[in-house]
């Protein structure tokens, strides 16, 4: 076991762990019930999964070539800031053209809210 | 009820930097890595619309006062003139050249005319593109 197995394993764990939480974000699209638990799932992981992706190319690029890629970090950087902010204006938008809630919900405080004004 | 952007609008102002600092590195890098004019233009008015989406066009227009119609005419008249400049010297036609140079901050550099070329594709690609999207958004 030279050092260069040793990098092929962490990078393999990181690009394995982004796939798979991808995976299970689209599993989440398909499984729930409404808009905002769908939302709720795919910003998220997919978010995460996408991050654990980056930075796994990133350190493969840093420790087998010596490539300090600014690029990638900035990728990180800039899916980290906008994915969150995308998922809020989806959500708000729905919310906004009365798309319903599941029939699971308890209580909704921003419908009493928008009606007491 | 006016809807509350303050979310959208804050991460906009960090997110135009990390754009417009992107697209100008795609320009410059375009000699020897992926990019160019064309891509660094296009990732430059895709900024430009961020900033339309998240704010109203008639304050990016009071903000940045320019008249995109005109920036694409004078990218135009740029690559042309880079074209007919190499006449003068016995040349043909779009010929170019490049030299090393030696610049105060940047050291030793490789300085070719082919990027005033595009900087006219740049011009000619942020306006056309520009101009398109405020027709289609200011029609009734």
């Amino acid at each position: 076991m030279n050092e260069n197995v040793y990098i092929n394993i962490i990078v393999a764990i990181f690009l394995l762990f982004g796939t798979i939480l991808s995976f299970l974000s689209a599993i989440g699209l398909i499984r729930l019930p409404d808009v905002y638990s769908r939302s709720h799932a795919v910003s998220k992981s997919a978010s995460l999964g996408v991050l654990c992706t980056l930075f796994g190319a990133f350190l493969f690029f840093l420790l087998t070539d010596g490539y300090f890629s600014i690029r990638l970090i900035l990728g990180i950087f800039f899916v980290f800031l906008t994915s969150p902010v995308v998922s809020h204006l989806l959500n708000r938008a729905a919310y906004h053209s009365k798309v319903e809630l599941t029939k699971e919900t308890v209580q909704d405080d921003l419908k009493e809210f928008l009606e007491g004004e | 009820m006016s809807p509350n952007d303050v979310l959208l609008r804050t991460v906009t102002k960090a997110a135009i930097v990390i754009i417009l600092t992107f697209s100008i590195y795609l320009f410059f890098g375009g000699h020897h890595n992926p990019g160019g004019g064309f891509i660094g233009g296009l990732s430059v008015a895709a900024g430009l619309v961020l900033l339309f989406l998240a704010f109203d066009i008639e304050t990016v227009r009071k903000n940045i006062p320019i008249d995109f119609k005109k920036m694409a005419g004078f990218g135009v008249l740029i690559a042309v003139l880079t074209g007919v400049s190499s006449l003068f010297f016995g040349e043909p036609f779009l010929n170019q050249t490049f030299g090393h140079f030696h610049l105060p901050i940047f050291g030793e550099t490789e300085l070719a005319t082919a990027v005033l070329f595009d900087v006219g594709v740049a011009l000619a690609v942020i306006g056309t593109a520009i101009t398109i999207i405020l027709s289609i958004s200011e029609g009734k």
